[in-house]
């Protein structure tokens, strides 16, 4: 059994007033499934689905009850058929019990793993707990959470449970409370989190799809002094789930190849600048380091001779007002320090200086090098982190400020200093102050687009493309799907909701395109390009911009358009009807690029077209090109170029140029 | 050439790299034109028991803390120093009392090398025996070393096309009425030519900053002489000298900052509501510098290697094109995407920042952090109209006490992202936070992790302090309070002995530089 295995029991309501939200359920189940059959794929999944119309599950076979409750899936190691399962869920009739529903989990992972598993096995329970629960036979409802609590506890189950209510038309407010209470009391008794949720791109985030296993950066003292110590363990708080990494893929593998791994690896020689064909072995190797122009060599056994080599330690420098870090200077992803698990004196003390730094409304300020043998030091800020939950003790958040070599200290101009036409009259002032204060995602707590509960469009979007080409490959990319566009774009219902409050900003300022720039930076060379007022105009429009001379960036984009622009034509040309268009810019191109010594540029572009379309239609496009004598640019005419006159004069038939 | 087997993965890596790097999209060439007169090396001020301080000491000072921190950014920027009003002179031109400083394997106008900083932060020692000061301007004769000097700055910056590079000439100077000593015609005719001199040099794309020196007892009166000179008209002459320091090292300081050119990273438009769409510019003031990447040399002749990537088929070991074909295994399959594929499924929006609202300050907890943060300017460059509401915003978000909600759909790595609005803090040093915007990257769920629930207890309440034990730590907390602490006070231990030592050995010299660790706690001060 993997060390790391888990096994999970998902408990969906798939009752009626759960149905405007199945779809996103489906998703986010589905990834969690999804990010298994990648990195978790021995973990098990089982599948149970509350308020079905139809019953099937082994409590109600043995004991009765336990009705409009489906064991879809028993615990099995996960497959691409648990994806289909969930992405494709009954909608039921019936109000399902929650409570009914956790006791099926359990026995599932009971019968399955009996005493083994501690610890790896959880229930993930989602569902809207609107409807009342059945009282129990004996006893009062509390009771039996505290009863089911203990079975949980002494299996080692965990339970995460995630309420989403997005709106709530006929709700049964005291019903509701009763429900959130019991699920409370679950939290108390055994190890378990709910979560309430109210969107349904909330829902997507508020599941963790994948486990990752914490690791600590640090166990050891945080030094308040060289005789105060508190013992602290430092995880990752924040960290980036990055795109996942693709492999190169060959298709060179015979088809009969059973182990093939289509993979592509890519291998490095170091060669000698003189004797290009001379392969340099390792130990003829040495690492150089830039100053300057110089490049300094250095063995790796002198540079560890010298280099620089703090000891292990996490150091307190002081305190400072918080005012005095402002957040912006935040450096890095996030770290957490928590007391030594199980230390009563750690516990406390953390507790004491992060509730003194709170009331006092202090930072604190650290020197942390984590490792021995770590090359560098970490300045860096320490805040209070308050407990809200009783059961979870008191920690610090500690992120890293830079150092002076860090921070570029440009000066910009104060608002005051511009123009009065620049400055927002008092009904300019007025409409901003009412867009920011109207425009809120946070009214009476119920924040929206929380960071915690946002998933990342992206890495769904992926993962969901995945799926779909694991069946379709020829599957197009799907489009953005509506609970992910509520994180890129405005909600419609909320600017709806404050029209007045937006119309009155837009009606209070006017923009305007700058006239000076309109013409060179926006329209430039957009449109059709068959006309022929275009065709002058895109030359005449790259000259102008060549000529500035209030800014380099002119230049590069000048080209750059100008590059896009030959490509437009040549891409839409239709036998040949663009090619005279395409050589007359090209020859400003060639001239502007000789002009402004950027000959590597143009060179670099005209390869790259005979290297696109050498072997397609276009391919009499570069014989034109010759017979016109539009070649690259050699270095008679721009010393900066690395093409000598003969091979521009052979161009393109000698193309084997470096750049 | 640069090695990162790892990031193989273009797309990713290079927004990456981006990011982080930040290439400068414009090559500089800067003169340091120092005046070296002997007003300059007049005692400024002088402490007690120290050695008077100069202004020419000052001018070295900030030079050589701006070419260090080139060799440590890893420009490619290329700089002269040249003094004027010296005995002595070297230039091209043969001009007198222009005086090009240069060190050897080293053209005059070229990137700044271990031994340039080091003979200029030692070139006071020994400048009167080898270069000599003395007044260029003076009644009776017909020199004029200011003039020489522009001539030969701009000579120096000769090389190079005004288009592709940013040209400046840095004039250093405490001299405010540098044609005071002459009279009549002599007196008009060379202030003429000195003006003519300076508007044929920005005519050419070059432009000539000053950087003056002066005392509060004394100020430095810019409309005297410079203010023609520069250009400078109306409002800009008040507005020109923020304030003189009253010490030196504000000046110093002073100095520094303006000897930057600001970059930005990049033009990008912010989307506010229905057809409002402003423009900012974005500034990465904020980024880990690194002591650099590693080339690999042949260790026979020190010579730069270069490294060639092949691409094997790993099943067959045949040589392949680099592959534009990518795949993830999934339920034992391969499932391919292409480079296209890849790149439309991260282009989930348009490049430009929407707004989606508002939220106040507290909603931005300690733990939503990713990356460094981007700082927004407004730019009315192409948008008329922009600064103005850009300004409205800000006002008001400072007021409200609230950060603005928005998604950066940048192409490489869209993100969700908090705009927290800055207002402008000035200390007797200069602009100490510019006014503007921070933008501060948000985790997504998936970046989060709940760490402190692994230690949760069960049926327990976790152990918290007593309100006595929260009063001893407050007490704790006021004994070592750094009432001064400024975030990056502190200059880097490792990167120091990194170029410390580089240098040394760029120098030829057996000894290694003590880099003394700045961020070690003071351990006496905190027992007692």
């Amino acid at each position: 059994m993997a060390r790391n295995k888990e096994a999970v029991v998902l408990l969906l309501d798939v009752g009626p007033s759960m149905h405007s939200v199945l779809s996103e359920v489906e998703s986010v189940c589905s990834m969690l499934v999804q990010k298994k059959l990648i990195f978790g794929k021995s973990d098990e999944v089982g599948v149970v689905l509350l308020g079905t119309d139809d019953t099937c599950n082994e409590l109600q076979k043995e004991v009765g009850g336990y009705e409009h409750i489906v064991v879809l899936r028993n615990i099995s190691v996960v497959d691409g058929n648990a994806v289909d399962f969930l992405q494709n869920l009954p909608r039921g009739n019936f109000r399902g019990d929650f409570i009914d529903a956790i006791v099926v989990g359990i026995d599932l992972l009971i019968k399955k793993f009996g005493p083994t598993n501690k610890g790896k096995q959880r229930i993930c329970l989602m569902t809207d707990a609107r409807y009342p629960i059945k009282a129990p036979y004996e006893g009062t409802k509390e009771d039996q959470v505290n009863t089911i609590s203990q079975m949980m506890q002494t299996h080692g189950i965990r339970l995460d449970c995630i309420v989403i209510r997005e709106k709530l038309p006929e709700a049964d407010l005291r019903v509701m409370e009763e429900n959130d209470n019991l699920l409370d009391q679950f939290s108390r008794k055994a190890i378990a989190k709910i979560v309430h949720v109210d969107s349904s791109t909330s829902l997507l985030g508020a599941l963790k799809t994948r486990n990752i296993s914490p690791v600590t950066v640090f166990r050891g003292d945080l030094e308040l002094s060289s005789t105060m110590k508190i013992k602290v363990w430092v995880y990752k708080k924040t960290s980036e789930e990055k795109f996942p990494t693709l492999k190169k893929y060959s298709d060179k593998a015979p088809s009969s190849d059973k182990f093939a791994t289509y993979e592509v690896k890519v291998d490095y020689e170091y060669k000698s600048m003189e004797d290009p064909d001379k392969v340099v072995p390792p130990e003829q190797r040495i690492r150089g380091y830039r100053y300057g122009p110089q490049v300094v060599p250095i063995s790796s056994a002198e540079w560890e001779a010298v280099k620089f080599k703090p000891e292990k330690g996490v150091k307190l420098l002081g305190f400072t007002d918080a005012s005095n870090i402002l957040r912006h200077y935040y450096m890095k992803d996030v770290y957490i320090f928590v007391p030594e698990p199980g230390n009563k004196k750690a516990i406390v003390a953390v507790s004491a200086i992060a509730r003194a730094m709170k009331d006092m409304n202090k930072s604190a300020i650290l020197r942390c090098v984590w490792r021995q043998g770590q090359g560098n030091v970490v300045i860096g800020v320490l805040r209070p982190n308050i407990s809200s939950v009783d059961n979870i003790p008191d920690s610090f958040y500690f992120n890293v400020l830079p150092f002076v070599e860090d921070v570029r200290e440009f000066q910009f101009p104060s608002f005051s200093s511009f123009p009065s036409s620049w400055q927002p009259n008092e009904q300019q002032q007025e409409a901003a102050d009412n867009l920011v204060k109207m425009l809120d995602l946070a009214p009476s707590s119920k924040e929206v687009l929380q960071p915690d509960y946002t998933p990342n469009p992206v890495l769904e979007r992926f993962y969901h493309f995945l799926e779909l080409k694991s069946k379709q490959p020829d599957a197009d990319v799907p489009p953005l799907d509506g609970s992910l566009k509520r994180i890129t774009e405005p909600n419609p219902a909320v600017f709806s909701h404050h029209k007045s409050v937006i119309d009155n900003f837009c009606k209070n300022f006017e923009l305007k395109e700058n006239p000076k720039k309109k013409k060179s930076s926006k329209r430039a060379w957009r449109g059709k390009p068959s006309t022929f007022s275009e065709k002058e105009e895109g030359v005449d429009d790259f000259e102008a911009m060549m000529a500035r001379r209030d800014s380099s960036k002119w230049v590069s984009k000048a080209i750059k358009d100008m590059q896009n622009h030959v490509s437009d034509l040549l891409e839409n040309s239709y036998d040949g009807d663009a090619y005279s268009k395409a050589i007359e810019c090209l020859v400003a191109l060639r001239k502007g690029c000789i002009l402004e010594q950027e000959p590597k540029e143009f060179n670099r572009y005209l390869l790259g077209l005979y290297e696109k379309w050498k072997d397609t239609d276009l391919a009499n496009f570069f014989e034109l090109l010759s017979s016109k004598s539009l070649t690259l640019i050699s270095q008679k005419e721009a010393s900066d170029s690395n093409v000598t006159e003969e091979e521009a004069k052979n161009f393109p038939v000698k193309t084997e140029l470096k750049f | 050439m640069d090695l990162d087997p790892e990031g193989l993965f273009r797309d990713d890596s290079d927004s990456e790299s981006e990011f982080y790097r930040e290439k400068d999209s414009t090559k500089e060439f800067v003169v340091y034109l120092v005046d070296a007169s002997p007003k300059m090396f007049g005692a400024a001020r002088s402490d007690e028991d120290e050695k008077p301080e100069t202004h020419f000491h000052a001018a070295i000072n900030c030079i050589s803390q701006s070419l260090m921190a080139q060799i440590i950014g890893r420009s490619y920027d290329e700089v002269a120093v040249c003094f004027f009003n010296t005995k002595e002179k070297k230039n091209l031109q043969d001009l007198n009392g222009v005086y090009v400083f240069n060190v050897m394997d080293r053209e005059c106008l070229d990137r700044p090398t271990a031994r340039l900083i080091k003979e200029l932060s030692y070139v006071e020692d020994r400048f009167m025996s080898n270069i000599g000061s003395r007044y260029g301007i003076v009644s009776g004769s017909r020199e004029n070393s200011l003039y020489n000097a522009l001539w030969v700055a701009q000579a120096l910056l000769r090389k190079g096309s005004a288009k592709s590079v940013s040209k400046r000439i840095l004039l250093f100077t405490n001299e405010d009425d540098p044609f005071g000593s002459i009279t009549g015609a002599t007196k008009t005719d060379m202030i003429r030519m000195t003006l003519q001199r300076a508007k044929d040099t920005q005519d050419l794309g070059i432009s000539i900053e000053l950087l003056p020196l002066s005392w509060p007892d004394e100020e430095f009166n810019v409309s005297i002489f410079y203010a023609e000179l520069l250009g400078l008209e109306g409002d800009d002459i008040s507005q020109f000298l923020p304030s003189a320091g009253e010490i030196l090292e504000d000046m110093t300081d002073q100095l520094r900052k303006r000897m930057f050119k600001k970059r930005k990273v990049k033009t990008i438009r912010f989307s506010i509501a229905n057809d409002i769409c402003i423009e900012v510019n974005t500034y990465a003031l904020i980024r880990p510098t690194s002591p650099g990447q590693i080339m690999w040399l042949d260790s026979v002749t020190n010579l730069p290697l270069k490294t060639e990537r092949s691409f094997i088929c790993a099943d067959t070991g045949a040589l392949v094109q680099e592959p534009h074909t990518y795949f993830h295994p999934y339920k034992n399959e391969i499932i391919k995407f292409s480079m296209d594929e890849l790149s439309k499924i991260k282009n989930i929006s348009d490049g430009q920042l929407h707004l989606l609202g508002f939220k106040p300050l507290d909603c931005l907890k300690d733990y939503h952090n990713l990356r460094p943060s981007t700082f927004i300017f407004p730019t009315d460059e192409e948008i008329v109209g922009s600064t103005r509401i850009f300004i409205a915003l800000h006002r008001s978000m400072l007021r409200f006490q609230r950060f603005a909600l928005a998604f950066y759909g940048s192409l490489y790595h869209p993100q969700l992202v908090a705009l927290v609005a800055q207002d402008e803090i000035t200390s007797s040093s200069g602009q100490v936070e510019p006014p503007g915007m921070h933008m501060i990257y948000l985790p997504y769920s998936d970046d989060i992790r709940h760490v402190e629930e692994l230690h949760m207890a069960v049926d327990a309440n976790a152990p918290r302090a007593t309100d006595d034990q929260i009063k001893k730590a407050s007490a704790l907390s006021r004994r070592i309070d750094l009432k001064d602490f400024s975030v990056c006070q502190f200059a880097n231990p490792a990167l120091q002995r990194h170029y410390g030592i580089l240098q040394a050995l760029a120098l030829g010299e057996d000894e290694m530089p003590e880099i003394k660790d700045e961020t070690l706690p003071d351990e006496e001060g905190l027992s007692r």
